[in-house]
């Protein structure tokens, strides 16, 4: 796992010294979730959708995200020299995920922020650990599986437009599962507590199943189409 | 699971058919390059230079015949062997390979992270390429054509591959340039790697390197249709 954490890191500096998610990606994320409150313009029912509007929000910000980290590697053709130097494939697929997956930790604490203080919604002392771990387990399954289908578009030609068309639908149990977890963890009173946790154990299967797969399959993937 | 072999032979390939959307980019190649070898590809355009480099470094599946680099078979390129290989193997594209965002030092402490070298081993490798403290802080966004392939140059050096595939290496550097790229790879045969480099530039036998304005004069292997043309030795390193 050296060289993945080492392919974290560069993607981490790069990220900062870019600022991508501090100016591009935050800021698309809550406009979005402004935008929606406009658009629903009824409180009772942002407060009631609020979870799930977080969690959208953090779909599309991640296909930013990812399209993000994989143009930093064609732009110059860094992708097969990375490859190479990596060794193994998993090591760069680990690596990448790691580093999307602190971005969209990021984001979702963010998003959350803004739920609050945009939809006023609320989180109970008792509600916090399982807002932290769904935000936790949702943003793992979020970055692998936008790595895996970011590594399968990354060659092509109308990759901005495939990544959504591909990864969206992969992603929607996902995105289901963070609503539901969130709304619990929100002190809703269609869901309680119990119930969120048994989201977050979705949450949990579909990352280990995607982190998985795309250790297995990344360097196919990416290989196939460079 | 095979092991990277020192059997004397770094690459060979036998009738060797490699597929690239449809069209055998390589159709047949045979060849057999020892190490510590220096061997100069040349080629017209759409001859299977590039994807002969490519490969070698496993980046490309073959379709038919054998290929064994550095003693890994290739032909099953899916094996984890080929991971194994891998490491020892640097490749420059046509490109640089370079981030952007990161300055020149931190492109070159990035390849040695990779393969465990040290910070010593980066500042040799800046020193070796000609990468001053100022071009080394300098972010590669902002760096000219020649200080890029120098860059990528000096990445690949901290590697200390024992297999150095090089796609038109000589492209973007000035004459100074050119000779001391000669002689990092006049140094790394020495020391026992095999390097292998394209050049879409056909030479005359009378000058055979006046194209590149080379001071070495490798073994050429000229490509055409994806086969071996022809094989000439050259006189080694002048």
């Amino acid at each position: 796992m050296r060289r993945a954490f080492v392919v974290a890191k560069k993607d981490l500096m790069i990220e900062w010294r870019s600022r991508m998610l501090l100016v591009r990606v935050a800021p698309f994320a809550l406009l979005v979730l402004v935008l929606f409150a406009v658009a629903l313009d009824s409180e009772p029912l942002i407060l009631r959708a609020a979870a799930g509007l977080v969690w959208l929000a953090m779909l599309f910000s991640s296909l930013l995200v990812v399209q993000r980290a994989f143009a930093i590697e064609t732009d110059d053709a860094a992708l097969d020299g990375l490859l190479i130097a990596a060794g193994e494939p998993a090591q760069v697929f680990f690596g990448k995920t790691i580093a999307a997956f602190v971005q969209l930790v990021s984001l979702a604490v963010l998003l959350v922020a803004g739920a609050i203080v945009l939809y006023g919604a609320t989180v109970s002392a008792s509600n916090i650990v399982l807002l932290v771990t769904t935000m936790l387990t949702a943003s793992l399954g979020l970055a692998s599986v936008g790595t895996l289908y970011g590594a399968a578009v990354a060659n092509m030609n109308s990759k901005d437009s495939l990544l959504p068309l591909l990864a969206m639908p992969v992603a929607a149990p996902l995105l289901i599962g963070a609503s539901r977890a969130t709304e619990a963890a929100f002190g809703s009173q269609t869901i309680d507590a119990a119930a969120g946790w048994a989201w977050v154990a979705l949450l949990a299967v579909f990352a280990v199943v995607f982190v998985s797969a795309g250790a297995a399959a990344f360097g196919t993937l990416v290989e196939a189409e460079s | 699971m095979q092991a990277v072999t020192t059997n004397d032979t770094a690459l060979s390939l036998i009738d060797t058919v490699v597929v690239l959307g449809g069209f055998p980019a390589l159709a047949g190649a045979s060849l057999e390059v020892r190490e510590g070898e220096l061997v100069a590809l040349r080629g017209a355009n759409g001859s299977g230079k590039s994807t002969l480099l490519r490969a070698c470094a496993g980046l490309v599946p073959v379709a038919r015949g054998t290929m064994r680099v550095l003693g890994v078979d290739l032909s099953a390129r899916r094996a984890a062997n080929s991971s194994v290989m891998r490491r020892h193997v640097g490749l420059l594209g046509h490109k640089n390979g370079l981030y952007a965002d990161l300055t020149a030092r931190e492109n070159v402490q990035f390849a040695a992270r990779l393969v465990g070298a040290s910070d010593k081993d980066v500042d040799e490798a800046l020193a070796r390429l000609g990468i001053d403290a100022r071009v080394a802080s300098t972010r590669a966004v902002s760096l000219s054509a020649g200080q890029r392939r120098r860059t990528a140059l000096a990445s690949l050096v901290v590697r200390r591959a024992r297999l150095w595939l090089l796609d038109e290496p000589h492209a973007g550097l000035d004459s100074a340039a050119r000779v001391e790229l000669d002689a990092i790879l006049r140094d790394a045969t020495r020391a026992g790697a095999t390097v292998v480099y394209t050049t879409h530039e056909v030479a005359t036998p009378a000058a055979p390197n006046a194209a590149q304005n080379t001071a070495i004069v490798p073994r050429t292997i000229m490509l055409a249709g994806g086969v071996v043309a022809s094989d000439v030795q050259g006189g080694g390193v002048r």
